[in-house]
């Protein structure tokens, strides 16, 4: 009941380079990766390759955090790939000028304005996620695949199947511009990732430093607790895939920026990397456990992965195989981190007070309770 | 129920002088011993069950009754002693075996799958295999005949989510009879039941024995169980104190044997001026989640003043729970309000309702009171992060305060407000869940079960220490237990629940068979 109670993970004072290895994987991972393709290509470890690669990883990293907040809730968000297809398309829309009929006249709306009507787009599908989520009940997997369908649909419709090529705006209707959110560079790095890095560490004080961080992670560990807590459980998960719709949208812009088009199959299959970069970051998929940090690294881990494989001339069928295998190892290896964590927990009470809780519950006649942890699991994949 | 519904059991009296002449022991508990860790929650424990007849098991929670019950039918194995039926040792590694000795346990949790027909139910996991694939006729048949048997003819096609609570129970008892159980070990069977269904139980009972089944009988309701019993057998604290057949004994008897002498968990706190009233509740009712149109609570009133400590006794499913949920927001009222120093807070939600003050500590604290994922002190400054937020972001010093000031306030055991909720103990992860609700600095308190799953030392330490919020702040305390004995403690008023309603109010001067009587009185009543 005193100081023996103590986890023993706490306790050891010595380095413990397994547990070392487990927790630090994906960042010793994306060492492993760096070093092994640099081994086998010339041209991979170069400062110019490195920026190439991180201004695709932009698009996942962005994917990703927006999925974290999701996913540390413990929802999941399947429309992020969707989302950003879409987005890409409002924006090409918007860039190609807005005719009203009715008065004869074509709007072209300035860069900023479309950046925010779409983003406005990508809150307004993760407010329909999470509203069906949170009030209506629906489970997270079934609405976001329904809004993935939807969102791609509409992109479809709204280009007849076709892509915006033309996003370059004209200096004379004053949109100019697009190009600077992903193609152009600052500082010599692409923009895209300084976008990734802005939301990044806008984030990580989220979550860290604000009350809104504090309520993701007690939705995510235990939704009735918090809720008895006094946290707007309900508003949260809203708020939640909001923002996850927004990262898509911005990362929609980015990547169409990038490409200098949009097209309405942009970003399919995209939600699945999005997941897997989080997993392999460390969080898990019960929810309340994970970080920006991890996340990131995780992002990073998939997409110099895949360039590796792309610039040692690997056939995509192989890559396809190799990025499966990655993240079936992550999640494996989150269930040992954790699984750990729980044994290590259940071992710890050894007083004579816990298992008085054990007998005096199983002694209430309430069999259904006894013996079986009625907390919220963690990891069991 | 009226008395006249118990007339079958009562009736029973008159075979009760021959039955006791050829008592036979069927069943047999010799020296059994069950340890968890290093908490015995039975010691040495000498048991028998009579053939063709009720032996009823009486003691408080956690006295070992369900262990007693779960080492009869092979859920759980004794740590020593030995288990003999019809004079054979006999040892049961599952359940599995128990039943196939003919030894059944109908759980107070049915364990029923909603979703399949009442055939299914009863032939699930040992199927009637046909010709091709599962004989649905004969095991249809066979289910009607039973039903029939039973004097419940329910559709054997019926599905059991269809059922009434009682008619479930009634499908438990068929499934057991199918495998041709001799003894059948029922549970707290009655807690969930109306008085005409509770009837229809007892009469099942009553054929059951006059087919020579014996059965193991488990209640809290004592005088509902004196009508159907013919042996009586009271455990306390893992101990056999009594046992008596039904003729030698009374209510007052079992009272006696099950309450014993109790640790000293306070005294109510004096020497305080009680303030305004701080929290009432008026005709508040409850819908039933299943059966809308039942109240849990029903038309409930109750006043609590500032500084005051009410304690709610109650048998399960007397409504507790529901009340103090809906007192705190979590669940909406079919009816009545709540005020809180005046202000009705009905149409408030638990983060408005804790901003006020009023809180509630939940029962279930793995379930609604911790965050496991989180460390101690993040668990502890979950409810009032508005304390040490400026602008948009939290202060980790001012966090570290709050934490720092509740950890002392509660005395909670712990490395410190970075360790993990699970490396703390029963009684010191209760302390964070109360401690995090005072952390709010609340006017109104209300504890589900405070005392539940905690050593005895623990629950001393939680009533002493809402025992001195209620003398310093003024708080005013609502608590709720099924243990008699924790009535007595630190309460100035105890307020008997049962079925959803009062049915009686002491002061702190009560004695334990006046709050018992009253709880299960009520009851048959």
């Amino acid at each position: 009941m005193s100081k023996h109670s103590q986890a023993p993970a706490r306790k050891s004072g010595g380095f413990d380079l397994g547990r070392a290895l487990l927790e630090g994987r994906a960042f010793f991972a994306l060492i492993a990766i760096i070093v092994i393709f640099s081994l086998l290509s010339p041209v991979y470890f170069s400062t110019g390759n490195f920026l190439t690669m991180s201004s695709h990883v932009a698009i996942f990293g962005l994917l990703s955090i927006g999925m974290l907040l999701v996913i540390l809730t413990g929802g999941i968000d399947l429309s992020v790939g969707s989302t950003l297809g879409l987005a890409g398309v409002v924006a090409g829309f918007l860039m190609q000028g807005v005719t009203f009929d009715m008065f004869g006249v074509t709007l072209y709306p300035p860069v900023w304005v479309v950046v925010i009507l779409t983003c406005g787009v990508g809150a307004l599908i993760g407010a329909i996620n999470g509203v069906l989520i949170a009030y209506f009940k629906v489970p997270a997997f079934v609405a976001t695949l329904g809004l993935l369908y939807v969102a791609r649909g509409v992109a479809l419709l709204m280009t007849d199947g076709l892509t915006y090529n033309n996003l370059g705006g004209e200096a004379a209707l004053g949109n100019t511009g697009f190009d600077w959110l992903g193609f152009n560079r600052l500082l010599g790095v692409p923009v895209g990732v300084w976008v990734l890095g802005a939301v990044a560490i806008v984030t990580m004080l989220a979550l860290a430093r604000t009350p809104f961080g504090r309520w993701v992670y007690s939705t995510g560990g235990n939704a009735r607790a918090a809720e008895l807590s006094g946290v707007p459980v309900k508003r949260v998960q809203v708020s939640v895939y909001v923002l996850s719709g927004i990262c898509a949208a911005i990362a929609g812009l980015v990547l169409s920026s990038q490409l200098t088009s949009a097209g309405p199959t942009a970003g399919t299959t995209y939600e699945l990397t999005a997941i897997a970069g989080v997993v392999i970051g460390g969080a898990a998929l019960t929810g309340g456990r994970g970080n920006v940090r991890g996340t990131l690294l995780g992002a990073f881990v998939i997409g110099f992965l895949s360039d590796g494989l792309v610039i040692i001339g690997v056939s995509s069928y192989w890559q396809t195989v190799f990025t499966g295998a990655v993240i079936v190892l992550a999640v494996l290896l989150n269930s040992i981190q954790y699984g750990g964590r729980k044994k290590s927990a259940a071992k710890a009470p050894a007083n004579p007070e816990s298992p008085a809780s054990a007998a005096g519950k199983s002694a209430d006649s309430e069999h259904a309770k006894a013996g079986k942890p009625t907390g919220k699991p963690v990891v069991q994949h | 129920m009226s008395l006249s519904a118990l007339t079958p059991a009562a009736n029973d009296s008159d075979e009760r002088g021959s039955a006791a002449a050829k008592d036979e022991i069927v069943l047999s508990a010799r020296d059994v011993a069950k340890s968890f860790g290093s908490v015995q929650a039975l010691k040495t424990v000498n048991f028998d069950v009579y053939r063709g007849q009720v032996t009823t098991l009486f003691g408080e929670n956690g006295a070992g009754k369900s262990t007693l019950m779960k080492i009869l039918s092979g859920v759980i194995q004794p740590t020593s002693g030995e288990i003999v039926l019809e004079g054979e040792p006999v040892r049961f590694a599952s359940t599995t075996e128990a039943t196939r000795h003919g030894i059944s346990i109908i759980h107070q949790e049915l364990s029923l799958a909603p979703n399949l027909s009442v055939r299914d139910n009863i032939f699930m996991g040992r199927e009637i295999k046909g010709a091709t694939g599962i004989d649905y006729a004969e095991e249809a048949r066979q289910t009607r005949l039973l039903m029939e048997e039973l004097d419940e003819p329910i559709d054997p096609l019926t599905p059991v989510e269809d059922l009434r609570l009682g008619q479930q129970q009634i499908v438990e008892i068929a499934r057991a009879l199918s495998v041709d159980s001799r003894i059948l070990i029922m549970d707290e069977p009655t807690s969930a039941l109306s008085a005409s269904e509770v009837e229809v139980l007892f009469r099942v009972i009553h054929d059951l024995k006059s087919r020579g089944v014996s059965i193991v009988y488990i209640s809290h309701h004592l005088e509902e169980a004196l009508t159907i019993t013919d042996h009586a057998v009271v455990l306390r604290d893992g101990v056999m104190t009594a046992y008596a057949r039904r003729a030698e004994i009374d209510l007052e008897w079992i009272v006696r044997n099950m309450v014993g002498e109790n640790f000293d968990l306070g005294s109510p706190p004096t020497g305080h001026a009680m303030g305004e009233v701080a929290l009432s509740i008026e005709a508040l009712s409850v819908a039933d989640t299943n059966v809308p149109e039942r109240s849990v609570v029903d038309r409930l009133s109750l006043e609590v003043r500032a500084g005051e400590i009410v304690c709610i006794y109650g048998l399960m499913g007397a409504g507790r729970t529901e009340l103090l949920e809906c007192v705190a927001g979590r669940v909406g009222p079919s009816g009545g309000r709540v005020m809180l120093e005046g202000e009705d807070v009905s149409h408030l939600s638990i983060a408005e309702r804790i901003q006020k003050g009023l809180v509630l500590v939940p029962e279930d604290r793995q379930r609604d009171g911790l965050v496991q994922t989180m460390s101690v002190g993040e668990n502890l400054s979950l409810a009032s992060i508005k304390a040490f937020t400026k602008g948009l972001l939290t202060s980790g010093r001012r966090e570290q305060g709050v934490v720092d000031e509740s950890i002392a306030s509660v005395h909670i055991k712990t490395d410190g407000a970075r360790a993990e909720i699970g490396s703390l103990s029963g009684g010191n992860q209760q302390k964070v869940v109360i401690g995090k609700m005072l952390a709010t600095h609340p006017r109104v308190v209300l504890l589900d079960e405070p005392s539940r799953g905690i050593d005895i030392g623990a629950k001393a330490e939680v009533f002493k220490l809402l025992a001195e919020n209620a003398a310093r702040q003024g708080l005013a305390v609502i608590f709720s237990t099924s243990e008699v004995g924790e009535c007595l403690s630190i309460a100035h008023r105890i307020v008997v629940m049962s079925r959803g309603r009062i049915a009686a109010e002491f002061g702190a001067d009560a004695s334990k068979e006046q709050i018992m009587a009253a709880s299960g009185e009520a009851v048959v009543a």
